[in-house]
């Protein structure tokens, strides 16, 4: 597997002394320092006289200060990083000639990918690892609080989800370049899924659950309820959904559920506004973890779609 | 077929859609043998040379390269033999150094071994001075020699050259090919060449193979190829002639 270890390192260098990975992480960097400063603002206006809450810590990453919270930021915005970092992997390659060179030494071709795949999986790493440690900075000197052992744990299964989820869209970004022979068609690809799967899988959602629950025979909030059950049903189609919803319980332990208020009975509000201790660690993870393995399957089924076409692929016209 | 056949194919057969890339092709090269891979474009040379490294699966047919089946262990195949490209492509940001040590790290040369390779073969072609420059500020030439700097430290059993002097000036071309000529006759490396270059394929080959579309036409040495289209007793002869002849026949 020397073929891999060897692309890998090559790789590596590549990124970091690239202007599009300096690009991303100065732009990534603005973008959640500015998110944590003013959650940060946020928090610690809103503490004064007040008792401290549990979990004050973990509220800098999803309390929303201008707009959206660091974790929302990362839910949108996250794909685009996989995507920058993947969209030109294979095609750049064919264009320049050199893939007819690496596939003329002794590796094999699925090598290739993988190093790749594990090059850009490092640098999402780097950079995520990064900035949430920055955030999480930020955010002592600001609001004064140290984190619990829980949070920390929470933030680092955060982080191994968010890594996850952008890897997936890395592994999307790769099978576009591998299908495309133009590195535009493919970045335009990369961009058009990223967006379809961004806004109109919700607003589709939405649509598809109006028309299926039109029936009038039923009472109006077994309607509303069916109707939120399809919704969400044809959100999960969305990587962002499934990110969003694995992420939710672990770094927002007073959400308990993934279920939207109109789908819970009501002893189960109830419970949420009276009864409103923390869910567990173990308990969060439990309920999200369907959506974590469900995020780590579409990686692998995207990756697998990759070798398929790759390995078929003629290397004739290079 | 003869023993100590480096490469030997039988019936090898490259179908696209509907168009016959290489028909029927049997040939073989023995070992330390420099062979002439002639033929117009588009005969299906390329292609030929791919299969033989198992990049590409031939529709038919089979080939074995150095006793292993190309399709079969295609890495085998690719670790032994030397393979430089026509229309070669180089990583513009990587320097003729960093460029020859990836190559020595894909192949698994270790590091101690690989900075002495690539200080002879830089040497070798030439451009040892110009190790530390970027390949995006390369000339044609100087890629061209780069490439045969990346097919020489791999210390190949054979080498696949297509167009090795494309874009040489005259003194590296004949340093070129006195080298391929070196390396066959000392190492006992097998060459497979292919060149529009004819005065130096006749110089340096021992057996000549011409093919048009996809089919060998004459294969042989050149003494032989000659008396069949020149007639017996021909004194002085040029490859050129001989491959016009056959050209027009086609």
């Amino acid at each position: 597997m020397g073929g891999v270890t060897a692309i890998l390192k090559k790789e590596l260098a590549d990124h970091f002394t690239s202007y599009r990975f300096l690009f991303l992480f100065a732009l990534i960097a603005m973008v959640s320092l500015i998110t944590a400063y003013m959650a940060g603002v946020n928090i610690s206006t809103q503490l004064v006289d007040v008792a401290k809450p549990r979990f004050v810590f973990l509220m800098l990453f999803t309390s929303s200060g201008i707009g959206f919270s660091f974790v929302q930021f990362v839910a949108f915005f996250g794909p685009l990083i996989g995507l920058i970092l993947g969209f030109d992997t294979i095609n750049r390659e064919r264009n320049e000639g050199t893939l007819s060179k690496l596939l003329s030494q002794p590796i094999y071709r699925d090598s290739i990918i993988n190093g790749k795949f594990l090059a850009g999986v490092a640098i999402i790493a780097i950079l995520l690892t990064s900035i949430l440690l920055t955030v999480a900075g930020i955010g002592l000197l600001m609001i004064g609080v140290i984190p619990g052992i829980e949070e920390v744990f929470r933030l680092f299964i955060y982080l191994i989800i968010s890594i996850t989820y952008i890897s997936f869209w890395l592994g999307a970004a790769i099978l576009f370049s591998i299908i495309f022979r133009n590195v535009s068609t493919s970045a335009l690809a990369a961009l058009a899924a990223w967006v379809f799967f961004s806004f109109f899988v919700s607003l589709g959602a939405n649509a598809v659950a109006n028309a299926l629950t039109t029936d009038t025979t039923i009472s109006s909030s077994e309607a509303q309820m069916t109707r939120a059950k399809i919704r969400k049903a044809v959100s999960l189609i969305s990587p962002m959904e499934l990110y969003s919803d694995s992420t939710i319980t672990i770094v927002d332990p007073m959400r308990r559920t993934t279920k939207s208020m109109v789908q819970m009975g009501w002893m189960e509000q109830l419970s949420i506004t009276r009864f409103s201790g923390p869910l567990p660690l173990g308990q969060s993870i439990l309920v999200v973890f369907p959506y974590i393995t469900t995020l780590i399957a579409i990686t692998f089924i995207c990756f697998g779609i990759s070798y398929a076409v790759f390995m078929r692929q003629e290397i004739r016209s290079v | 077929m003869e023993t100590g056949a480096v490469i030997e194919t039988h019936n090898l057969t490259k179908a696209y859609k509907g168009q016959t890339a290489v028909d029927n092709l049997s040939f073989d090269v023995q070992e330390g043998e420099i062979f002439g891979f002639l033929g117009p474009n588009g005969a299906g040379k390329t292609t030929t040379l791919l299969m033989l490294l198992g990049l590409t699966e031939p529709t038919s047919g089979s080939a074995k390269v150095i006793g292993i089946d190309p399709c079969r262990e295609p890495v085998k195949v690719k670790r032994l033999i030397g393979y430089l490209p026509e229309n070669m492509g180089f990583y513009r940001d990587l320097n003729a150094w960093e460029t020859l040590r990836f190559i020595a790290e894909l192949n698994e040369i270790p590091r101690s071994e690989a900075d002495g390779r690539i200080e002879s073969a830089l040497k070798t072609v030439g451009i040892y001075k110009e190790a530390e420059k970027k390949v995006g500020a390369f000339s044609r030439g100087m890629r061209q020699r780069l490439g045969i700097a990346e097919v020489l430290i791999k210390r190949p059993k054979a080498a696949f050259l297509d167009e090795p002097t494309l874009g040489l000036d005259p003194d590296t071309t004949n340093r070129i090919i006195e080298l391929i000529e070196f390396l066959a006759r000392e190492r006992r490396m097998t060459v497979l060449l292919s060149s529009h270059f004819l005065h130096h394929v006749q110089k340096i080959c021992h057996r000549v193979g011409i093919m048009i579309k996809g089919r060998m036409v004459a294969q042989g040495p050149l003494s032989q190829l000659a008396e069949e289209k020149l007639g017996v007793g021909q004194e002085s002869y040029t490859l050129e002639e001989i491959y016009l002849k056959y050209f027009q026949e086609e």
